[in-house]
């Protein structure tokens, strides 16, 4: 495993408040409440860094607006910033939103993983990495990856 | 005896064994000393070889042992020479250093001997001291020993202090060592403690103190600010606030500490750390009262800078012209703020003077010069803003402080504020009038007004808190007073003008319109420089702008806020010729609107401002019920002869208004239980005055508000005017043509030819009848009881479901009176079930029992109805949902006669019944929602409030019943319908009784439940039952007592809930099946695990769900089964 800490020092943002919903809908027994972008970042906020106990929201490398959605066409795209251009954790945070939108969200989404342009050194390997599904599916065969992914995911779900 | 001693000694001597074996040890030679099994000296004795040893282990265990038993007996009395003797050792020891731990605990438990026989000699402290003085390097101990000798400096200090003060120099010199470079908190705690009691004991400026106070104080102030992040934990509980209050002690303690401590702490003002601003404030504070004014007096300059400084800093820009800030200051206060103003009105109490640097600062005069450059406060840039924040602030808590700084606030500025609010005084004249002819046309400056509200508030609360200190001397000679006395009328007029104020952004004109007229408003008592008639000038124009306005705007809310404080206000102080003009003015105004309809305002808002501005007082009170009494005849008597539909809906209006304002204050004020009663029967005189309506009025509002007003009332009456209501009440009925009904016979043809033929008026003096009678406590006596429950009991049958609700009260209530017999009862229960289930039974034979009494089988009238004999649907319908009433009333007196209805009830689902076939379906859901009236809770009667009879446990007993027989007729019903229909009663049963119970019983009710829910979720009116049959499921599945029912039936149940995560009709059935879901995990892993795939393949499509609270859920559940 790498030895140091790839940013030993990141900075920490503070959490957005959480929006409370309006519930004027809540009266209407057979309105729908269609997903929305905020329900998308609620699932992804909490996930924690690999390598610090910071939430991706803390150190911004999501933010609300870094959700697209296509809820008609079940589309979702979410692009993450990593905290350093070199991050070698970034392939490791990718593959985390992603496991973690697969257990959240309906099957009938196509979810795409990006990192931002600009943010990171092997960006277009990066996103090809993210999204092509046979290297993912095998990511999720090796036990060691998934240990450490679920142990990320485990804040996002309380 | 002996020799168990030397083995308890040698237990504890031994450093091998463990800590709990020495306690042990310790605690039985404590305990054989405690009941005087073993003396002292034999003690002693027996260890005198381990005291003297040259073994130094031994020696120091056994010299802390003798230590500790003496810390077990402080209370136990003692010879005096021993104790002299023990201290004599210790004091030795401390030269030890080997043995210094026993030495100090031995010392310690001594000197805290206290109110017992046996305690340490002045001399023998004395010695104590000096020893430790020469011996004990307090720095240079471990933590426990440095505690320990800090405990005992500061038990000498305390108990010995004449004794030790011959130590003098010595002394503190040794403490300053002691303490210097300590950094254990609880260590601190009593060292603080040590140097206030230092302080104490030399108070002479040639003392020991004064000529070391430098030493001393370098040594304690190099803990401020205190910096302390441990939160709790470390088990000695002290917090950085104990701390930090021991500083502050430790600071303020002596005067010396003067030339040191004020310049340190004005510096740490100045830092930018919040902890340490709000420290050196409080600090400041304590040591303005305690250093005296001659030593602070020096430092003014400086604390004036610095104090202007931290308001500066700490105040913020926004001022709220809200309604919530009407009372308060208006804008945010944090901890700095607060307090700068506590040392601010400190330093003006204990001093005067400082008053003198306020007044001459240079800021505080500009400040003038400014407020009238921008008239709208949003229009002033940020520093403006916050100047005249501050600065009224600062003469407001100036003048706040006392008399004197009031009086001089008041006249150095006062007349420069009315100057730039537009007001002078004619010289030749001295009659005040505004720069402009008098006529209100100046310009409003909202930062003069502000500081003007600000400076009037201080001196309202300088009145209120002298008035609460008792006799001080009345404020009418003092010069502030007049001051505000001869500009009142101005204000007044130039506040009103404010409020009617018509720019295009009003809101803060009018908010400080209205602030600046409350403050008038409350200044208390005689002496008050609002003379009544201004006072009166001031409601009469809050109530104009109440009055007028026909829309709710802000400004008539906030009139209205104000309105309420002044009247409040005024019933605290007990004012009583304020409570007059109040009155008069706003009260009997508002009241006589809420009598005429006919005015601009819409009925619900004068309500409002009615309810709200009489609940400040009983006489308001009383006149507003008066008032509304007025209001309801004229409205009621307006609709029958005009046929006003509008007079109507607000005698409901006025009803509403009656039982959701007043109603829930009755057990407060006095006398207001009176006034209500008069009201509800005047409701009754009007209602029989009235006459035949000539409209019809399809108004079930009205009706609706009626009933519960009138049930609401006698609910709370006391019994005698209860009694008083139900004789007028049956006065009216008897004088209508119900009574007619009583005679018609009750036999099955006459039942036939029921229609529901009330007139209007009938039918309203009928439920208001009958709302009495629910609310009518058991010993309030009802005359003629008999003919009532024939009435009640026809009405019943032609569909009016208050008359048998009142017939389930009556048989609940009957007869159970004090000492279970009714005072002026006419009827028995006996004969009211008779009258009830048998009377016209000509020619059948009643069915009694072995103890004779009289049954209700389904042999009676009413229940052949029931059973649809005879009759048509609707007849059948009433029936069934009376007999339900009826029955809740005996079921929760705990009357058997219920059984004998419960039968019936469940002979009506039966597919195959005794009358040979099946009921009408409808029927059959009547009788299947009775078991819901039956079981649960009912707000409009027979509940606590409206005095029923309740036995314990009537549920449990019920479903103990009903439960088993319901099973049972589940298991042979034949068609569908019956099924399903006993199921929904079931799951009425089931879902009202305590979920103990049901846990008692999972083993037999999961299969029951379970083909319950599946049953009920075929049919979309049955949803709320579902839910509440689902929440009971949840409740087993989430209680340790279900679990081995719940893994029994694990897959069946499984099977339900995957159902359910479906079920279309009902959001939070969703939702509760998935958490159910979730609450199976707890279940064995070998006995949920099969199902894991069926369970993930639901919750997958519930994360498509439309509800997003049952997504939310969904990925929760998905989640906790894959990390399965």
């Amino acid at each position: 495993m790498v030895s140091g800490l790839i940013n030993e020092n990141p900075t920490v943002y503070e959490k957005k408040e959480r929006r409370v919903r309006t519930d004027s809908s809540n009266t209407d027994e057979h309105s729908a409440e269609p997903i929305d972008q905020l329900e998308i970042f609620d699932h992804i906020r909490d996930i924690k860094d690999p390598e610090h106990p910071y939430s991706l929201e803390e150190l911004k490398v999501l933010t609300e607006d870094s959700v697209e959605l296509d809820d008609e066409n079940s589309y979702v795209r979410v692009t993450f910033t990593p905290t350093v251009e070199h991050c070698s954790m970034a392939t490791i945070i990718g593959l985390c939103v992603r496991v973690k939108l697969l257990r959240s969200l309906p099957a009938r989404y196509k979810i795409d993983i990006r990192v931002a342009p600009g943010t990171h050194a092997t960006e277009a390997a990066l996103n090809k990495q993210l999204n092509d599904k046979e290297r993912v599916a095998a990511a999720l065969e090796n036990p060691n990856l998934v240990e450490m992914v679920d142990e990320c995911l485990l804040p996002s779900f309380e | 005896m002996a020799n168990q001693l030397t083995q308890q000694i040698e237990t504890f001597v031994d450093v091998t064994r463990s800590p709990t074996q020495q306690a042990d040890s310790l605690k039985a030679i404590a305990s054989a000393l405690e009941k005087d099994l073993l003396s002292m000296n034999e003690l002693v004795a027996e260890l005198e070889m381990y005291l003297t040893t040259t073994d130094n282990v031994v020696r120091a265990r056994g010299i802390l042992l003798l230590a500790e038993i003496l810390n077990f007996l402080k209370a136990k009395p003692l010879d005096n020479a021993i104790v002299h003797s023990l201290i004599g050792f210790f004091t030795e020891k401390m030269a030890d250093w080997r043995v210094m731990r026993g030495a100090l605990v031995g010392c310690l438990a001594l000197i805290k001997r206290t109110d017992v026989a046996g305690v340490v000699t002045a001399t023998d402290a004395e010695a104590v001291a000096r020893s430790m003085i020469d011996n004990v390097q307090v720095q240079s101990l471990s933590l426990h020993e440095r505690k320990l000798s800090f405990e005992l400096l500061e038990g000498l200090l305390q108990q010995y202090s004449e004794a030790i003060m011959t130590l003098g120099k010595l002394l503190v010199y040794a403490t300053c060592e002691a303490i210097d470079g300590e950094k254990d908190p609880p260590c601190l705690m009593v060292a603080f403690h040590i140097v206030e009691l230092l302080a104490q004991l030399f108070p002479s400026p040639s003392g020991p103190v004064a000529s070391a106070a430098s030493d001393l104080f370098e040594i304690v102030s190099c803990y401020f600010p205190l910096h302390f992040t441990h939160t709790k934990g470390g088990g000695a509980n002290i917090s950085r606030d104990n701390l930090s209050r021991g500083l502050l002690l430790a600071f303020s303690s002596t005067p010396f500490f003067e030339p040191y401590a004020i310049p340190l702490l004005l510096e740490k003002l100045s830092s930018s750390l919040p902890v340490a601003k709000v420290d050196s404030l409080k600090c400041l504070k304590d040591c303005a009262i305690k250093y005296g004014v001659n030593r602070m007096k020096k430092h003014y300059k400086s604390l004036w800078s610095a104090l202007k400084d931290a308001f500066y800093s700490s105040t913020g820009t926004h001022l709220s012209f809200g309604i919530e800030s009407l009372t308060t200051a208006g804008f945010e206060m944090d901890e700095i703020h607060r307090e700068a103003v506590n040392l601010l009105q400190t330093l003006v109490k204990e001093d005067i003077s400082f008053l003198g640097l306020v007044v001459d600062d240079l800021s505080v005069n500009s400040v003038f010069n400014s407020i009238s450059r921008y008239s709208q406060y949003k229009e002033m840039p940020d520093t403006s803003k916050l100047e005249v924040l501050v600065i009224s602030q600062i003469l407001s808590v100036s003048a706040k402080a006392s008399v004197e700084s009031c009086n001089i606030i008041f006249q150095t500025f006062f007349f420069r504020l009315m100057n730039s609010l537009g007001i002078v005084e004619k010289p030749s004249t001295g009659d005040l009038v505004h720069k402009e002819n008098s006529t209100v046309s100046i310009r409003l400056y909202h930062g003069g007004l502000h500081l003007c509200i600000e400076l009037l508030t201080a001196s309202k609360d300088l009145i209120l808190s002298s008035e609460e200190c008792s006799s001080a001397p009345s404020c009418a000679q003092e010069s502030w007073c007049s001051m505000v006395n001869r500009f009142s009328v101005s204000l007044i007029e130039v506040f009103t003008s404010a409020v009617r104020s018509l720019n295009d952004d009003c809101g803060a004109d009018v908010y400080l319109g209205v602030k600046g007229l409350l403050t008038m408003g409350m200044f208390c008592g005689g002496s008050s420089p609002v003379s009544r008639s201004e006072f009166e000038k001031i409601l009469t124009t809050l109530t104009s702008i109440i009055t007028a306005k026909s829309v709710k705007t802000v400004v008539w809310e906030l009139a209205l806020k104000a309105l309420v404080c002044i009247g409040s206000f005024i019933n605290r102080y007990h004012e009583s010729d304020k409570a007059m003009s109040y009155m008069g003015i706003v009260v009997e105004n508002l009241v006589s609107l809420a009598c005429s309809s006919h005015c601009g305002l819409p009925y619900p808002m004068i309500l409002e401002a009615t309810s709200e501005v009489c609940s400040t007082g009983p006489k308001y009170m009383e006149k507003m019920v008066q008032g509304f009494e007025e209001a309801f005849r004229s409205s009621l008597s307006d609709f029958y002869v005009n046929g006003n539909f509008k007079s109507i809906e607000n005698c409901s209006q006025l009803l509403e208004c009656l039982t959701n304002k007043l109603l829930p204050r009755v057990a407060e004020i006095d006398g207001l239980e009176k006034i209500l009663v008069h009201f509800a029967t005047s409701m009754w005189n009007q209602i029989e005055s009235s006459g035949v309506f000539s409209y019809d009025f399809s108004s079930r509002e009205f009706v609706e508000a009626a009933m519960k007003t009138m049930g609401q009332i006698v609910g709370v009456a006391l019994v005698d005017s209860q009694n008083s209501i139900i004789q007028k009440a049956y006065n009216v009925v008897s004088s209508s043509t119900l009574p007619a009904m009583e005679s018609i016979p009750l036999t099955f043809d006459a039942f036939e030819g029921l229609q529901n033929d009330l007139s209007t008026r009938d039918e309203l003096i009928l439920s208001l009848f009958a709302s009495v009678i629910i609310a009518a406590s058991p010993v309030a006596s009802i005359p003629d009881v008999k003919s009532l429950i024939h009435l009640f009991l026809v009405s019943l049958l032609k569909g009016y479901i208050p008359a048998a609700q009142a017939l389930g009260s009556i048989v609940n209530k009957l007869g159970s009176g004090s000492g279970g017999t009714n005072i002026s009862s006419d009827c028995s229960l006996e004969e009211a079930c008779d009258i009830i289930f048998h009377e016209t039974l000509s020619g059948k034979i009643i069915s009694s029992d072995d103890s004779g009494n009289i049954l209700c089988g389904s042999e009676t009238v009413l229940s052949k109805i029931c059973l649809g004999f005879y009759g048509s649907l609707d007849l059948q319908t009433s029936a069934i949902t009376g007999l339900a009433w009826i029955g809740k009333g005996l079921l929760m007196r705990g009357d058997r006669r219920v059984n004998e209805i419960a039968l019936v009830l469940m002979e009506c689902l039966k597919s195959t019944n005794c009358s040979g076939n099946a009921l009408h379906p409808s029927a059959m859901r009547h009788a299947a929602d009775a078991f819901c009236i039956l079981m649960s809770d009912s707000e409009v009667c027979l509940n606590r409030k409206f005095h029923a009879v309740i036995r314990p446990l009537y549920k449990q007993r019920f479903f103990s019943l009903t439960a088993p027989i319901l099973e049972s007729l589940i298991m042979n019903s034949q068609t569908p319908l019956s099924r399903t229909m006993l199921h929904v009663a079931l799951a009425h049963v089931i879902s009202n009784v305590p979920v103990t119970v049901i846990l008692d019983n999972t083993k037999k009710l999961h299969p029951m439940i379970l083909e319950g829910l599946s049953v009920l979720s075929v049919d979309s009116v049955d949803k709320e039952t579902l839910f509440s049959l689902l929440l009971v499921l949840s409740g087993t599945l989430t209680d340790i007592k279900g679990h081995q029912s719940a893994s029994d039936n694990a897959h069946i149940i499984i099977e339900c809930l995957v159902k359910l995560a479906s079920y279309p009709h009902l959001m939070v059935v969703r939702e509760t099946a998935i958490q159910c879901l979730v609450a199976l995990l707890e279940l064995p892993h070998g006995r949920i695990y099969p199902f894991r795939r069926q369970v993930l393949q639901a919750i997958t499509k519930a994360l498509d769900d439309p509800k997003r609270r049952v997504r939310e859920e969904a990925v929760r559940c998905r989640q906790a089964w894959l990390a399965r």
